[in-house]
């Protein structure tokens, strides 16, 4: 009796919590992207609910519309932030995933006594506060910066660059801190891969290079593709990368959806870029659950 | 798999292992710089960790940010550990497909979805933002966070442990007690540290549902790296990788303790 009860409330519990403050939220967002904008506190007048019972809703029904869509789709600001974001997160996604396999594939060729120094000296500047990390790269790129200094000094340059408040700064940010993101499950499936392949193909005449294609790369295909979903969908709306290294230029919809909530306090078009961001993203959220699900057990 | 290092592997690590901690390395020399400049080195000097340390309101804020963390992360870890045996040891039941997605899709999740999310929930339910609604907000991420923790750990250890206890009449209760949680319980440290850490650090979710007189450290930092570069900010970096590095070797050293001893 008492392990029926006991198991329900384990269940319960955790579970209305994520249902509560999780899931229902997405409700509220997509309610207030179809709301109006207006000048009032909370921001703007429903479409749906039954703030003025039935009669009140069916009449606002009559004057439904997607407004908030519609400007969204009108507005090449809008279009220009979805666009350049998948853009910015593709690319570096690639980056990250070219960077990750070096080091990573370092990790797993060098001695083992230096793996555990190597995990924690990767974990230390994971752990290290995300806006320190982005912060430290200003000093280093901006036009007086650390980089242009050096660069000028060694007189390799005559001018300084411009890379801070470009689209470049904000690829080196999201290489900077989503890389670890990349290594780590690049490095366990690496990990543990059997030597002996290796040997074999060798002993069979395979050059070391086209080893590495035909038995490393493929057996390392669940790890990078942990990785890109890891580092894909969270740059997809990342804001404070562009917001900080990427001036008033780099436009991304996490940006976007920031200014518009909290600078033009447009709750409804904020909202509206949320539900599409979520629309882009439910697709590689789920196919990644999957994946994870298959490959490192059930969660 | 493992082998001789060659040259293209040691390259790929110096460059790895310079890349990410010179930034840091950069920071940390310039917040003991006696000049306003966080690029010209002038002279040593202590004087900018004693105006943050003199700085009341970032007191506060970093007073606020603790607290916030240790609630949340001590909340996250019991109700994530619900979930992880949940996920691990209760076979199916009604909605567990619902109920995985939820656990994970928080973890991808972009925070700006999120924290908005979140938001529009307390006004909806007209709850005044402040302190507390950061906490719940926090706790939710946390929850996802330790339950993937923990369930990791559930699914790595043998299963006939639990069933020789009950074999042996130990009750249900006595059998989670005595055999599950302790088995469980490096997990549900790591997950507290973890949580711990990321609620220290998250910006976009407590801006969103942060209220007047709740700000924390991290929106304090953001409001000041948007005016630009101070040492002020290199000295309170400078504490809090401090803090991050401690903390990570007091974790190696008891890690290392346990398997020296087992």
């Amino acid at each position: 009796m008492n392990l029926r009860w006991l198991r329900r409330l384990f269940i319960a519990i955790p579970f209305f919590w994520m249902l509560l403050f999780f899931l229902v939220p997405f409700a509220f967002v997509l309610k207030i992207s179809l709301s109006d904008a207006a000048r009032a506190r909370p921001p703007f007048t429903p479409q749906l609910g039954l703030e003025d019972g039935w009669s009140g809703l069916i009449d606002r029904l009559r004057q439904f519309d997607l407004e908030s869509y519609v400007w969204i789709s009108g507005d090449s600001l809008y279009v220009t932030s979805i666009l350049n974001s998948l853009k910015i997160a593709s690319v570096s996604t690639l980056l990250c995933l070219v960077f990750g396999y070096f080091v990573a594939y370092g990790m797993v060729r060098a001695p083992r006594r230096w793996r555990t120094p190597m995990l924690l000296a990767l974990i230390l500047p994971f752990w290290t506060s995300f806006l320190i990390r982005i912060y430290a790269w200003i000093g280093i790129l901006k036009n007086e910066g650390f980089l242009n200094n050096l660069l000028l000094g060694l007189g390799v340059i005559d001018e300084p660059l411009i890379i801070m408040n470009t689209t470049t700064a904000v690829y080196i940010g999201i290489v900077y801190s989503y890389s670890t993101l990349m290594i780590f499950p690049l490095y366990a499936s690496l990990e543990r891969m059997d030597g002996t392949l290796l040997e074999a193909a060798e002993d069979l005449g395979c050059s070391r290079l086209s080893a590495f294609w035909q038995i490393t790369f493929p057996l390392s295909l669940p790890g990078i593709l942990a990785g890109c979903f890891l580092v894909f969908i969270p740059a997809m709306g990342e804001f404070v990368i562009p917001d900080i290294l990427g001036g008033t230029q780099t436009v991304m919809i996490g940006k976007t959806m920031w200014i518009e909530f909290f600078s033009n306090r447009d709750w409804p078009v904020a909202s509206a870029l949320a539900i599409l961001l979520l629309l882009i993203l439910i697709g590689p959220i789920l196919l990644f659950q999957r994946h994870h699900e298959r490959h490192l057990g059930k969660i | 798999m493992h082998g001789k290092t060659s040259w293209i592997n040691a390259t790929s690590l110096t460059l790895g292992f310079a890349f990410f901690y010179l930034p840091l390395l950069i920071l940390v020399v310039f917040s003991f710089n006696d000049g306003r400049l966080v690029t010209v080195w002038t002279g040593f000097s202590l004087r900018w960790y004693a105006e943050v340390l003199q700085n009341d309101e970032m007191l506060e804020a970093a007073w606020n940010t603790v607290r916030i963390a240790a609630l949340s992360s001590t909340m996250a870890v019991i109700l994530g550990s619900f979930a992880a045996i949940t996920l691990v040891r209760m076979g199916r039941f009604w909605g567990r497909t619902l109920f995985a997605g939820m656990i994970f899709a928080p973890l991808v999740m972009p925070v700006v979805i999120t924290g908005l999310s979140l938001l529009l929930l307390f006004v909806a339910l007209d709850i005044q933002r402040g302190f507390w609604t950061i906490v719940i907000a926090h706790t939710t991420f946390n929850l996802a966070l330790s339950a993937v923790v923990i369930a990791s750990r559930l699914v790595s250890f043998d299963r006939s442990l639990e069933e020789a206890a009950y074999d042996l009449g130990a009750s249900s209760f006595a059998t989670f007690t005595q055999v599950t949680l302790p088995i469980i319980s490096p997990a549900v440290v790591s997950a507290w540290l973890l949580s711990f850490t990321y609620s220290m650090d998250d910006l976009v979710i407590a801006a969103f549902t942060a209220g007047p007189g709740s700000t924390t450290l991290p929106m304090k930092l953001y409001s000041s790296v948007r005016l630009g570069v101070s040492p002020e900010i290199n000295a309170l970096s400078t504490i809090l990788i401090s803090v991050v590095a401690l903390g990570i070797c007091i974790a190696a050293y008891v890690d290392f303790r346990r398997d020296k001893n087992t």
